[in-house]
């Protein structure tokens, strides 16, 4: 098991032929991914060599997905193509797209996702301006290093990159199921809440690890979806205690505005229903190795 | 990014939203001549981004240029609520019948965007939401659709115009909607928007954010910025992503959440050493090259207030021997204007090779600590000596 990711997948990359894109795609392939093609419409009928894989490049993710049987696109195109990227993606009906991607406009992200939603929801969008997704042992769609962790009972879901990789690492003996960063933007395709109800039906799934930040109020509506939908252990942690009013923290949804979005209501709101917040990341994991300990 | 209240006015008058004439001046006798100019009753208004400017003594009506001189003489300098007015706006005079509320804005929490319409204008939106919120109408809006002539009479109904009124406000709120979408705004609003007694709508005042991230394809090269912290200025013209705090300890890491926490971390280890605190935010991003960390080294440690320095890094697609080479490489290009402790905690890709570089160069000024939390306790010590 695992959720939205497995040995299954069977990934595309939009982008491919771009530095980024180039340097990821060779990252995932070295941490075991299969990666089956690329997308760029100047280079269709193409084909790239990535350590001794020749992938062929196509003009359009349906195009590739008709050859390949991708169900996957990564996507690392510049922001002022993301949207097309985006919405070439829910045309062609893909299972999931994940958006790295970072300094899209928000109107962009916006109208990709009214349009998915017009478009009855048949892609999976995680992202933008995130990780990706990682199952380990399985399969890697984004730029989350490989080799932090194996597979475990851990679900994973965060706002952030970096604190997804130093939780892996803090809990890198136990290991996860699926480590999902959703991203920090304002507009964005995957929720805590889409995660929690993933990991609650995963079977490999034991307990999950909630990691959020400053601005918006996913965490508090995660909290009150947890209340009532989450019978699995939750731990959570939030990051910018400190940060002031009205500066935005490097990611673009990053941001306390008057009383909403603090870290304080965050945690407290947690906290109402039971589940337990670490202070630091490793008072985090220490909170989750309890948890495992318990099982 | 806010704009000003001229800035917002200048965008309405782009897309033809009904606006009074507005004139922008620095000193006294600017307001003087724009006040001439305009003739007849002017107000003269304080630039700042923040509310409850009128309660402070911001805005003054005027009846002649003398007096708009007068007006702009008291405002100008005057500090309301830590922004000191340097512009002010010497606006057109009206005679106001009646005043509305709208606004369309990014709804985060529903991945849309929304549009907020009241017939009972001229307070603050939040009281109003508190006080009279059946007065208030909440109406989604499709961002690929958007607001055309339907619902916006929609919205205005919602808000509770009555029919001629609404037709009248209507064809505003399309306009105000092409403000929002053309020029990449996370909101518009329009407090008040207003009937005059001779039966014209007009947009008084506005507030308008555009989207950072949307820069690349507007041309706003000449619009008036905030004034930045000279770090701040500094750390943007080196491209990095700083923002000045009030503490002590000077924060550098790789990735927004890892450095929020990195400064949450450091706050409570503060907490043990005097109550020291992080001195800003810094993320150096995914390639933390050489040229990068000395970049940030340079404006973390030309922050006066600094005391002592926390690298923090996660390896992810960074290797940590890179993010080393960077630190020993600025500090030999900084030289001797490094004068303060360093404490660095490096994990995850390349670690190894990456501790035994910082090792090997054995820099005096630089302390090596395994864990996040252990790093942050050194640092906040440091720091409070």
């Amino acid at each position: 098991m695992a959720i939205f990711l497995d040995q299954n997948s069977k990934i595309i990359v939009q982008g491919m032929t771009g530095s980024e894109g180039m340097k990821h795609t060779q990252r995932m392939l070295k941490g075991g991914s299969n990666i089956v093609g690329g997308v760029n419409p100047k280079k269709a009928g193409e084909s790239v060599e990535v350590d001794g894989k020749t992938l062929p490049v196509f003009g359009t993710v349906a195009d590739a997905m008709k050859e390949t049987g991708a169900n996957v696109t990564v996507i690392f195109v510049p922001p002022a193509f993301a949207k097309a990227a985006m919405i070439e993606a829910i045309d062609a009906e893909i299972k999931l797209a994940v958006a790295i991607t970072e300094g899209i406009p928000v109107h962009d992200s916006a109208e990709a996702w009214a349009y998915n939603v017009s478009k009855g929801l048949k892609t999976r969008i995680i992202g933008p301006n995130c990780p990706g997704i990682i199952s380990p042992g399985k399969s890697n769609a984004g730029i989350t290093p490989s080799d932090i962790t194996g597979p475990g009972p851990i679900g994973l879901v965060s706002k952030s990159g970096t604190l997804t990789y130093q939780m892996m690492f803090e809990l890198r003996d136990i290991g996860m199921s699926t480590a999902i960063g959703i991203g920090g933007d304002p507009v964005i395709g995957t929720t805590h809440i889409d995660a929690l109800k993933a990991f609650q039906e995963d079977a490999e799934t034991k307990a999950i690890v909630l990691i959020g930040e400053i601005g918006g109020d996913s965490e508090e509506k995660a909290a009150a979806y947890i209340k009532d939908n989450v019978t699995k252990p939750v731990v959570a942690y939030v990051a910018g205690f400190t940060a002031p009013e009205g500066k935005t923290m490097g990611h673009a949804g990053a941001i306390v505005s008057g009383s909403a979005g603090t870290a304080q209501a965050k945690k407290e709101a947690f906290e109402a229903v039971g589940v337990k917040v670490g202070k630091t990341p490793s008072e985090t994991a220490a909170l989750m190795r309890e948890v495992i300990g318990s099982l | 990014m806010d704009l000003f209240e001229y800035q917002a006015r200048d965008l309405f008058e782009k897309y033809q939203v009904p606006v009074l004439q507005g004139l922008i001046a620095d000193t006294p006798e600017q307001a003087e001549k724009a006040a001439a100019k305009i003739g007849g009753t002017v107000v003269v208004k304080a630039q700042v981004k923040v509310g409850g400017r009128g309660k402070a003594g911001g805005v003054k009506v005027a009846h002649s240029p003398e007096e708009a001189k007068a007006a702009a003489e008291k405002i100008l300098g005057l500090d309301i609520k830590g922004h000191v007015v340097k512009r002010v706006m010497i606006a057109e005079g009206a005679k106001i019948a009646k005043e509305f509320y709208f606004s369309v804005l990014l709804d985060r929490s529903n991945r849309t965007f929304l549009s907020l319409c009241s017939v009972e204008g001229g307070m603050e939106i939040e009281q109003l939401a508190e006080e009279r919120p059946e007065a208030l109408a909440k109406i989604a809006i499709d961002a690929v659709k958007g607001i055309d002539l339907a619902k916006a009479l929609e919205i205005a109904k919602a808000g509770g115009f009555d029919g001629e009124l609404a037709a009248k406000v209507a064809p505003i709120f399309v306009k105000l909607y092409e403000v929002f979408k053309k020029e990449d705004t996370t909101l518009v609003e329009v407090n008040p928007l207003v009937l005059t007694e001779d039966g014209q709508i007009l947009a008084l005042d506005g507030k308008v954010s555009l989207d950072d991230n949307a820069e690349f394809r507007h041309e706003r090269d000449d619009m008036e910025r905030d004034a930045l912290d000279p770090l701040e200025a500094k750390a943007k013209a080196m491209d990095l992503n700083y923002v000045k705090l009030d503490g002590e300890v000077g924060i550098i890491g790789n990735g927004a959440g890892l450095v929020m926490s990195t400064l949450d971390v450091v706050a409570y280890a503060g907490e043990r050493h005097g109550g020291v605190k992080p001195a800003n935010f810094l993320d150096i991003g995914g390639g933390a090259s050489a040229e990068v960390m000395a970049a940030g080294l340079d404006v973390i440690l030309n922050d006066p207030q600094v005391k002592s320095v926390f690298v923090n890094v996660f390896g992810g697609i960074t290797a940590c021997d890179a993010v080393a080479n960077g630190i020993v490489g600025a500090l030999e290009k900084l030289g001797s204007s490094a004068s303060k402790p360093l404490v660095v905690r490096l994990d995850g890709n390349n670690v190894v090779e990456g501790r035994k570089i910082l090792a090997d160069a054995n820099h005096p000024l630089v302390t090596v600590v395994e864990t996040m939390d252990l790093a942050a306790d050194k640092a906040a010590e440091l720091a409070s000596k």
